[in-house]
């Protein structure tokens, strides 16, 4: 469900940085020589822009999770009331990722678990690796999530 | 500019204000930025009707980014070695999040000073948001 290229562009790089409230000019090829520009620490999340499929975007002639004409223009998807939450993000940085770096990414699935919710219901717990890579094919950043799953009325993560 | 591990001690500790009152329409700004457009961060609607929240609330990865502008406003640029958080309480609008950075260690890795960071993000009622760890490489 990953993109599998993601290239990394100055614009997008001031717009999430924008998004993040960070006004650091080395994330704005219009205050800073392009050729400093660096990523912010997150942005590896972003190549889901890159993903022709990713499934929490709006796709034309598919149904949409969200609300139009109805609160949700899909049926809930397991009818258990459950929701999907991220429980945990871990990344490991090789060097800074800069405009002009064209990443190969490879996702994997990790292991899976499960916990007694303090709620009751159980927790499904999953764990994804992905693999960022430059046009060397070096090793940039290593991105660990784990989601979980919550068996009935929405609480809190984790 | 990046830490000297000349000014860092064990112990040592910072906070900073990553964001004040948070609005729905930051939530869209991330929700653009990233890709991320689930209905449980960008639509009331579905937020409340269906996913029977009180609201929308924060995407968890937006609450990271937050808490990574505080690290990189301390540390520097590019200084980032590792950074792994666990999501612990939902971030709502309204919510003005302070995080805390502690210098848990500092070690010698392959000949350069890294500082073995301590994060928490918390909301204005003290509750954790997020908590977590970083590591970065310093200045000699």
């Amino acid at each position: 469900m990953a993109a599998t290229r993601f290239p990394v562009e100055a614009g997008h790089i001031m717009m999430f940085a924008r998004a993040v409230g960070d006004p650091n000019p080395v994330y704005d090829a219009g205050r800073t020589d392009p050729g400093e520009v660096i990523a912010p620490p997150t942005f590896v999340m972003a190549s889901a822009q890159y993903d022709p499929d990713h499934p929490l975007r709006p796709r034309p002639g598919e149904p949409w999770l969200g609300s139009g004409r109805t609160p949700s223009g899909v049926p809930r998807d397991d009818g258990d009331g459950g929701t999907g939450l991220h429980a945990e993000q871990h990344f490991t940085y090789h060097r800074p990722l800069r405009p002009g770096d064209v990443l190969t990414v490879e996702s994997r699935e990790g292991e899976r678990w499960e916990k007694q919710g303090r709620r009751g219901g159980v927790l499904r717990f999953s764990e994804t690796i992905v693999e960022y890579r430059d046009q060397d094919g070096r090793l940039v950043v290593t991105s660990r999530m784990v989601g979980v799953r919550t068996e009935r009325a929405p609480g809190e993560a984790g | 500019m990046a830490l000297s591990s000349k000014e860092l001690a064990v112990g040592a500790e910072r906070d900073a204000v990553v964001v004040d009152d948070l609005t729905r329409t930051q939530l869209v700004m991330y929700a653009g930025a990233s890709g991320d457009y689930n209905p449980l961060h960008t639509d009331e609607v579905f937020a409340t009707q269906v996913a029977g929240f009180p609201g929308v609330f924060a995407h968890g990865m937006l609450t990271m980014a937050l808490t990574g502008k505080a690290l990189t406003d301390w540390v520097g640029d590019g200084r980032l070695r590792t950074f792994g958080v666990q999501f612990r309480g939902q971030v709502w609008p309204g919510d003005t999040l302070t995080t805390t950075m502690t210098v848990r260690a500092l070690a010698d890795v392959d000949g350069e000073p890294v500082a073995e960071l301590d994060v928490v993000t918390r909301n204005l009622q003290g509750d954790v948001v997020l908590t977590g760890t970083a590591s970065a490489v310093l200045d000699p």
